[in-house]
């Protein structure tokens, strides 16, 4: 485990930020963090990244612990903040240099130059920051994070303000970093970016809801369902897949026949050999996919 | 050291590209040796009769101790001399203001900070770059403009009036209680700059300092007090001592969660 917290909590006054949270990340997993505005996110990568101490619990991050090898942590882990945070009068150049020598970089201006080419900020290098579009400076952000090669890294709302071609590109190279064998702990309210990049996903309001990988979340809140597209309308054959053992729920919206089944790869076979006996006229077959936004909304109004 | 190196250098390399920042620390200096100078000459050029006139309206003690065989004239020059030095002590004081509560708000208005305090670095490696970063430019500003106001003066006045201001009072006033006044201004602008939001609120805040300073001033112009080498050999264990407490009390009072937490 690169990460375990074990009823991690943090309280601002009486506000109670983050309620015991106990989860495991592995080494290599891109982890998703989601929940609303004020959820508890950042206060979550504030003390996984020893920036802010637990009011109680503890956490291991790389083997250190919160609160006691604070130092060692920073030292070893990356993090991208909510905001870039970068100083606009220096140099894209400037910013990472003084980075690297904070994070006792060995080769301050190899690393500079690598991260700076690989997110194609190289030929700009000698201009200031201010003067960069937010796509580059997010990127900034991410070459700033990555100078001194963390195996673990916090990506806090790493998409977010950014158009969809800087976001885009922002992706890609996540799923670079993925490639490396990085653990990547991303903090988003982008679902549709959750879902591509994430192994698993905690959704996270205050307390933790549920963690699980996003087919998992939406098997357990939906199961699986098989969409029959027909020709015609499939209300006469409703009453006969529903008397299936294995047909948990049958549904007809205009011409679909939705059924919700376990395992629709040794089903499906029987189930169309079924209707087009039975005389239905069947155009596609094909597994209704609910969206993680669906999945997400459901289980933040449920708290 | 490596890291309170590189904060000393991306403090200037920052700070120095503020305008209102550069104006202070080249300015000032400028601006307060060539008054001196100016003041200088234009007294040493009145004729002795209006100068032994106004030597009677020196405070008597300062024309008994520092006058004694010099004339009316070279006296006068000594007293307005020695008024323009207490300016001298200004600058430790007012640059490093401006520079640091540039530089700790600085970090707040473009939220660097967290990313900052993210790094291996620890408060006080931080705190002592950010206050060396502020006070090392006060004191060669101070000492290049006194420099400056040595030579105008070996220029524009006597020998007799040359040593009788640049002594040994003054010499260690400027080169000791500076750097000393420099520390004390800094430690008190880190702990008003983490406090508010605004550059200009932290400046005018830490800038009470000067207060003490310019009653000094007020006081050696109207006679109540006469610095000697004495006065000064006191007060530099005593701004020793302050100095450690202040700087003790910003280092305490820098708390990296409620900054991070509370700065919004």
């Amino acid at each position: 485990m690169i990460i375990t917290t074990d009823n991690l909590t943090r309280k601002f006054g009486e506000h109670l930020a983050v309620d015991r949270l106990t989860l495991q990340i592995d080494e290599g997993e891109v982890f998703g963090f989601l929940g609303p505005n004020g959820a508890g996110k950042t206060t979550t990568v504030r003390m996984l990244t020893s920036l802010i101490a637990p009011t109680s619990g503890t956490a291991t991050v790389l083997g250190y612990r919160v609160g006691r090898d604070d130092q060692n942590i920073r030292r070893h882990v990356g993090i991208l903040t909510e905001t870039p945070g970068l100083y606009d009068r220096l140099s894209a150049w400037r910013n990472l240099t003084i980075y690297g020598r904070l994070y006792e970089v060995k080769d301050v201006a190899g690393q500079v130059e690598k991260y700076l080419r690989l997110l194609g900020l190289w030929e700009r290098r000698y201009d200031a920051v201010g003067t960069f579009s937010k796509g580059m400076r997010q990127k900034l952000a991410i070459a700033r994070a990555l100078l001194h090669e963390p195996r673990l890294l916090f990506l806090d709302e790493p998409t977010a303000a950014l158009d969809p071609e800087a976001a885009k590109l922002v992706r890609g190279f996540i799923v670079e970093l993925r490639k490396e064998g990085r653990t990547i702990f991303i903090c988003t309210h982008n679902l549709d970016e959750a879902d591509r990049l994430c192994d698993r996903i905690a959704v996270f309001k205050g307390q933790l809801r549920v963690v699980d990988t996003p087919a998992g979340l939406r098997q357990n809140l939906y199961g699986r369902q098989v969409v029959f597209h027909l020709a015609e309308s499939p209300a006469p054959y409703l009453t006969r897949v529903e008397a299936l053992p294995y047909v948990k729920r049958a549904q007809v919206v205009d011409n679909k026949l939705i059924l919700a089944l376990d395992q629709p790869e040794q089903r499906n076979p029987e189930l169309i050999r079924l209707l087009v006996t039975a005389g239905a006229s069947i155009q596609f077959v094909g597994e209704l996919r609910h969206s993680l936004e669906d999945v997400y909304l459901q289980l933040v109004a449920a708290g | 050291m490596d890291k309170i190196k590189t904060i000393i250098e991306k403090e200037w390399a920052e700070v120095f590209k503020n305008r209102l920042v550069l104006f202070t620390v080249i300015f000032l200096p400028l601006f307060f040796t060539a008054l001196s100078l100016i003041i200088l000459v234009l007294v040493g050029s009145g004729d002795s009769t209006e100068a032994t006139m106004d030597t009677a309206d020196m405070p008597e003690q300062f024309a008994r101790g520092v006058c004694q065989g010099i004339g009316g004239a070279d006296c006068l020059q000594v007293f307005i001399g020695s008024q323009f030095m207490v300016m001298f002590m200004l600058l430790p004081v007012l640059i490093p203001v401006t520079i640091a509560s540039y530089s700790i708000v600085g970090e707040k208005t473009t939220r660097s900070l967290e990313a900052l305090l993210a790094t291996p670095i620890t408060t006080i490696q931080l705190l002592v770059g950010k206050g060396l970063a502020a006070a090392i430019p006060a004191v060669v500003a101070t000492w290049l403009g006194f420099a400056i106001y040595m030579v105008g003066t070996a220029l524009v006045s006597n020998s007799s009036v040359f040593g009788r201001l640049f002594g040994p009072l003054w010499l260690l006033a400027i080169l000791v209680l500076g750097p000393l006044l420099a520390v004390l201004a800094v430690a008190l602008a880190v702990m008003v700059s983490s406090r508010v939001s605004d550059p200009r609120v932290a400046e005018q805040l830490s800038a009470v300092v000067v207060i003490p300073i310019v009653l000094f001033m007020l006081g050696q112009t109207a006679g109540f007090i006469v610095l000697n080498t004495q006065i000064i050999l006191l007060l530099v264990p005593i701004f020793v001592l302050i100095d450690a407490g202040l700087t003790y009390l910003a280092v305490k009072t820098f708390e990296r969660e409620n900054i991070l937490t509370r700065w919004k």
